[in-house]
């Protein structure tokens, strides 16, 4: 599996001196295409943190991140929104989705975002919803949905731009055991079926059954790295 | 047109209803206040403007074309000594009582001007015609006034400054923008009423030969005739519509209500956007951590700020038509042109995308990782 997105030696420092907290404190991690990678720790460990310096959300106070061969720390602020458009999808926690759109507007905003529009979008859109097994709730608006299918909405809208990385924040907290494990599922067939990398920041233990590899953070350092397959294989 | 900008606005509808609200008040107050100035500057100036006369002879130093005062009338035959000048009329403007049936009196202003050549003659007859004044004691007043003056219809009597006035017609739209209903007479007729012997006159209205250049004539009559002062039509115009509207404060008021329209408009409109703005930061942030840029936000919140304008323009000018048709039965002139119309339109525009300006500093400053946090 190629390294796909490649962290060096990364520092993000809140405050100077000796009041400096290092919320991420040198970690250096590669993510290969087709694997689904699993960051875990306790609360402050500095998972999320972390998540949103690999989605160029935040700036990293020093250190390397190189998206598919590209260095991203270096960019100008206002080259990052091209590239998490280009690179990443984003899957949140709360689900994040636009309550005045429906679940096919939903999807369909992403794909504006990449200036596909009309009846392409459309197209494109329901395909996605057909793909997290939602094309009979196209029309709902989210307030009308159970937290599993808005979180397959999410997923949905977070493939629309085609990226080769999906970074998920906590995807099954706020969700019932099947639907949990539904939209893992789902996350599981990105990496296999569509050789995509996916990262997900969890507490949940049930989301380690999908886990190609296992990064575990403490106070922001990389405290252990469990390969799964290769565990898999050893007990086998 | 952004579909996210479409659904915000109208997914949220009580905070559409407070913004419209807003947006139909302030301009509803603006177009108000505007007509009405409009209207002040129209019937301030409607006499002098109306009057076909080119230049004015007039006492020295009077404000405006209400405030004249006697001179004179043999200087009459020094001015039509100049060279250029066709005729020279006496002319007289004066405020008197008008005694109504009941017996209680209404301010007038008498206008006496010369019937033969329709110097300064009203401009529109809806009832009877200016060659009805020739005969004695007649005069023309507004039809808007009838009730006012206590008149149905022609041949109705009242007194004037305890002269009597017979009414043989009506004008149409010849409105005072005092309190005080102009009415016509002869220059003759209206001796009696306004108080002045034979011997004097109030203006002399002067019409100059054709070819001949105002501002010459003008220069040659003030070189003739001594201790009066003379003015072209557009001189008188601006004098008195400077008079009025900027001297006494009026017009400046009025000014002054619109423009505060405006800025209630404006604050009230910034209001509701940015609350709507500050409702809606965590979906801005989605899409900034999606990969949106500025530009995309810039678009969504101003299209939904022009979109309100857009609604709430429709609905002020349903509004203030009505009201505009409602002053017509009143004394204040409020006036809708479409010139104004299409200002206030772009007006409003500019006040809801001004008001947007702070929602979008709001919404392009928003930290994306804010998305993670729950």
């Amino acid at each position: 599996m190629s390294v796909i997105l490649q962290i060096r030696d990364l520092y993000k420092t809140y405050g100077e001196g000796a009041s400096a907290v290092h919320a991420v404190n040198g970690v250096t991690l590669d993510v290969k295409r087709g694997e689904l990678l699993v960051l875990m720790g306790p609360s402050g460990s500095g998972k999320t943190t972390l998540l949103s310096m690999m989605g160029c959300i935040l700036r990293a106070s020093t250190g390397s991140i190189c998206v598919e061969g590209m260095e991203t720390t270096g960019l100008a602020e206002s080259h990052l929104p091209k590239v998490r458009l280009e690179h990443f999808g984003f899957i949140f926690q709360g689900f994040n989705l636009f309550p005045a759109l429906t679940s096919l507007e939903n999807v369909e905003i992403a794909l504006d975002l990449k200036k596909i529009r009309g009846s392409r979008a459309r197209q494109r859109a329901l395909e996605l919803l057909t793909q997290v097994g939602l094309t009979d709730k196209a029309h709902e608006f989210p307030e009308n949905l159970s937290g599993g299918q808005k979180q397959r909405i999410a997923i949905a809208r977070a493939l629309a731009g085609d990226p080769h990385i999906v970074l998920a924040d906590e995807p099954t907290a706020a969700l019932d055991s099947a639907s949990g494990r539904k939209v893992l599922e789902i996350l599981h067939e990105l990496t296999r079926e569509q050789n995509r990398a996916v990262v997900v920041v969890t507490h949940d233990p049930r989301v380690l059954d999908y886990a190609d590899r296992i990064v575990k953070l403490e106070d922001g350092r990389v405290a252990e790295e469990i390969v799964c397959s290769a565990m898999k294989e050893v007990v086998s | 047109m952004s579909k996210l900008a479409l659904r915000n606005l109208f997914h949220d509808k009580v905070r559409l209803a407070v913004t419209l609200t807003g947006v139909v008040f302030a301009l509803i107050l603006m177009v108000i206040q505007f007509g009405l100035f409009l209207g002040f500057l129209e019937t301030s100036g409607n006499v002098v403007e109306h009057s076909g006369i080119d230049l004015w002879i007039t006492a020295p130093g009077i404000p405006h074309v209400n405030g004249g005062s006697p001179i004179p009338e043999r200087r009459r035959y020094k001015a039509m000594a100049a060279e250029g000048v066709d005729l020279v009329k006496p002319y007289a403007f004066l405020f008197a009582n008008w005694k109504l049936p009941s017996g209680a009196q209404e301010a007038v202003q008498v206008v006496g001007f010369d019937v033969d050549s329709r110097l300064g003659a009203p401009w529109d007859i809806a009832e009877g015609s200016i060659d009805d004044l020739r005969g004695a004691d007649t005069v023309l007043i507004d039809e808007h006034y009838k009730k006012k003056l206590g008149v149905k219809g022609i041949g109705d009597t009242a007194e004037i400054n305890g002269h009597r006035a017979r009414v043989v017609g009506f004008t149409r739209g010849v409105l005072s923008f005092t309190t005080a209903p102009y009415v016509y007479a002869s220059f003759k007729n209206s001796l009696d009423y306004v108080q002045l012997t034979e011997k004097d006159t109030i203006f002399f209205a002067v019409r100059v030969k054709p070819g001949f250049n105002r501002q010459q004539v003008k220069a040659a009559v003030q070189a003739n005739v001594h201790g009066v002062d003379v003015y072209t039509n557009e001189e008188m115009l601006d004098k008195t519509r400077s008079y009025w509207v900027i001297s006494t404060g009026a017009g400046v008021t009025t000014l002054m209500g619109a423009v505060l329209g405006l800025l209630v408009g404006m604050v009230v409109v910034a209001q509701t956007i940015y609350a709507a703005t500050v409702d809606h930061l965590r979906e801005y942030g989605t899409l900034k951590a999606m990969g949106a840029n500025n530009a995309y936000l810039y678009r969504v919140i101003l299209q939904q700020a022009l979109l309100s304008a857009l609604m709430g323009y429709v609905l002020a000018m349903g509004v203030s038509w009505f009201v505009v048709e409602g002053s017509k039965s009143g004394d204040a002139v409020i006036l809708m042109p479409p010139a104004m119309i299409a200002a206030v339109f772009v007006l409003a525009l500019v006040m809801c995308a001004g008001a947007s300006i702070l929602s979008i500093r709001k919404a392009t400053r928003i930290d994306p990782a804010m998305v993670f946090r729950a």
